[in-house]
């Protein structure tokens, strides 16, 4: 499995997909205690305001006249994607450059930082796979789903936590001190943006002048998208703004990434 | 070098306890902890922000999906009314093992903050009764700005309403004490997922969003094992005036819970610490 000793220098693609293996080692080994992480957060949510605090909700114009649990289930997993996605890159990330340096480690071989930085996100976008696949399956026997637009649910969750994977992992690669600054993303932008962003009411509900927030989140045009492919309702034109908004932050994020990642291992 | 020649009053307690497990100086790791979070001004502000979302997300959102919700004494209510001082106790408990779990194992992991301590005369127990006191400061300091929020808001509606601040600094005792013993046992961040899979269906379960006759009769008693259902119902009785004999049973459930961590804390750390 080693690229020869020649100094060679490992093609682009293989050199990620190695670090994915080396991550699907630990995971092999770990996973056990990641089972919250992988789909069952979600479900608990889905358990408590889906059909607890849903049980209290009247079917309405807010819901769309759909049952609560119908009308949560889908935006559940984007959130659920998006926390997960925003986790695995701030901590674990500046743990491979200041605790574990195993991003050091592997700089020292023909893997390049560009490539730490593929796996990494190649390996985020197949955590959010499985976790949002076990979610959709056990989701089913609650009633959770309405149709087969579940699979293409599973995928926007893994857009939109990819779209907040990349900006996060750059901010973490700028990162020195683990002080302050994810407790402010988490508590500033991921938290407000779980409560605000439509996933658990619409964001009509929320007085005009701070609505623009919600728009410019990812999570509120993940949890469109998510819906629209489950309930309906949603126009093609509309699907490519949300999913352009979401490709976007995605691409300034894993250029920005790639800078930050050259610069704190190229030395 | 002075201090170190006086030798500290010890109570009858701190005589028949093993020598060298307290040293009477829990107070200088709360002076510690208060240095080096002057420097960390945002992340107090943030706690205080946070259960303020909440309210205001419940206020404008959730609260507009239902109608009035039952209060303690058989009384309708308002559904942000409702579910305000289960937040409170919510946010007492998270706030105490945030404080008491991530930041324990950091310090005991990677920093070594403790390996340093130690080598100077304080000892284990002054470690878990400084920690866990700095927890409760943090989560007075929390509830505090949460029941200004909610007198703001027009939610307290009785006197009585004012012993939910000491309550929730029994909450964050109990959590914290509890949260830094399981601290000691995890080996990887990872495992901060078994500290997630703990308090999480805890706060989602324990009647924070409805009442408890939402569940059918034999999920209700497991419902009411949990250590927050207590927290959050001594809440609700409090802030709607609704006092009942049942409240010294839910007090004597957290103070047993708080004695229980602060005795397995100092155990697992000179464990730990002390080979």
């Amino acid at each position: 499995m080693v690229a020869g000793s020649t100094g060679r220098v490992v093609p682009a693609w293989r050199g990620a997909w190695l670090r994915v293996e080396g991550y699907w080692a630990w995971y092999r080994r770990y996973w056990r205690s990641n089972v919250y992480s992988t789909g069952l957060q979600p479900l608990l949510f889905l358990l408590a305001m889906g059909l607890g605090f849903g049980s209290q909700v009247q079917a309405g114009p807010a819901t769309g006249g759909l049952s609560y649990v119908h009308y949560i289930a889908p935006a559940l997993l984007v959130s659920a994607a998006l926390q997960n996605a925003v986790g695995e890159s701030t901590y674990p990330v500046l743990s491979g450059f200041k605790w574990q340096k195993d991003y050091l480690a592997v700089t020292a071989t023909p893997v390049t930082p560009g490539q730490v930085l593929g796996g990494h996100l190649i390996w985020v976008a197949l955590r959010l796979l499985l976790s949002g696949s076990v979610y959709a399956l056990v989701a089913i026997p609650f009633g959770a789903w309405l149709n087969a637009g579940a699979v293409l649910v599973v995928l926007v969750g893994t857009v939109t936590g990819l779209a907040c994977a990349a900006p996060v992992t750059a901010l973490a690669a700028t990162t020195y001190d683990e002080g302050v600054r994810f407790n402010a993303v988490f508590r500033f932008v991921v938290m407000p943006m779980t409560l605000f962003a439509g996933t658990f009411f619409p964001i009509g509900q929320i007085p005009l002048a701070v609505r623009w927030l919600a728009w410019i989140s990812p999570l509120w045009h993940g949890n469109e998208l998510a819906r629209g492919v489950t309930l309906g309702g949603l126009s093609p034109a509309a699907a490519l703004g949300h999913l352009a908004f979401l490709a976007a932050l995605f691409a300034i994020g894993a250029v920005l990434a790639r800078r930050y990642f050259y610069r704190r291992l190229v030395v | 070098m002075t201090a170190l020649t006086r030798t500290p009053r010890r109570g009858l307690l701190l005589r028949v306890l093993p020598p060298g497990l307290y040293a009477g100086r829990a107070s200088k790791l709360v002076e510690r902890s208060v240095l080096a979070y002057s420097r960390m001004w945002l992340v107090f502000a943030s706690g205080v922000l946070e259960p303020l979302f909440y309210l205001v997300a419940f206020q404008i959102g959730f609260g507009r999906l239902v109608g009035d919700a039952t209060g303690p004494d058989g009384a309708p209510m308002s559904y942000v009314a409702f579910v305000a001082p289960a937040l409170l106790a919510s946010s007492a408990m998270n706030g105490a093992i945030f404080d008491s779990t991530f930041n324990v194992f950091f310090k005991v992991r990677y920093a070594k903050t403790y390996d340093a301590m130690l080598a100077t005369p304080i000892g284990p127990l002054d470690i878990a009764v400084g920690e866990i006191a700095w927890a409760v400061l943090r989560g007075g300091l929390y509830s505090a700005a949460f029941f200004a929020v909610m007198a703001v808001m027009g939610l307290v509606s009785s006197p009585w309403a004012v012993l939910m601040i000491p309550v929730a600094l029994l909450i964050a005792f109990a959590f914290a004490a509890v949260g830094m013993t399981c601290a000691t046992f995890l080996r990887s961040t990872s495992q901060f997922d078994y500290i997630q899979l703990a308090v999480v269906p805890m706060f989602l379960f324990s009647t924070t969003f409805y009442p408890l006759t939402v569940y059918p009769e034999a999920l209700r008693i497991v419902v009411q094992c949990s250590p927050l259902y207590h927290g959050i119902q001594l809440m609700r009785e409090l802030a709607a005036g609704a006092l009942h004999p049942a409240m010294i049973g839910h007090i004597a459930y957290l103070v047993a819970l708080a004695v229980l961590g602060v005795w397995g804390a100092a155990r697992r750390l000179s464990g730990l610490l002390l080979r």
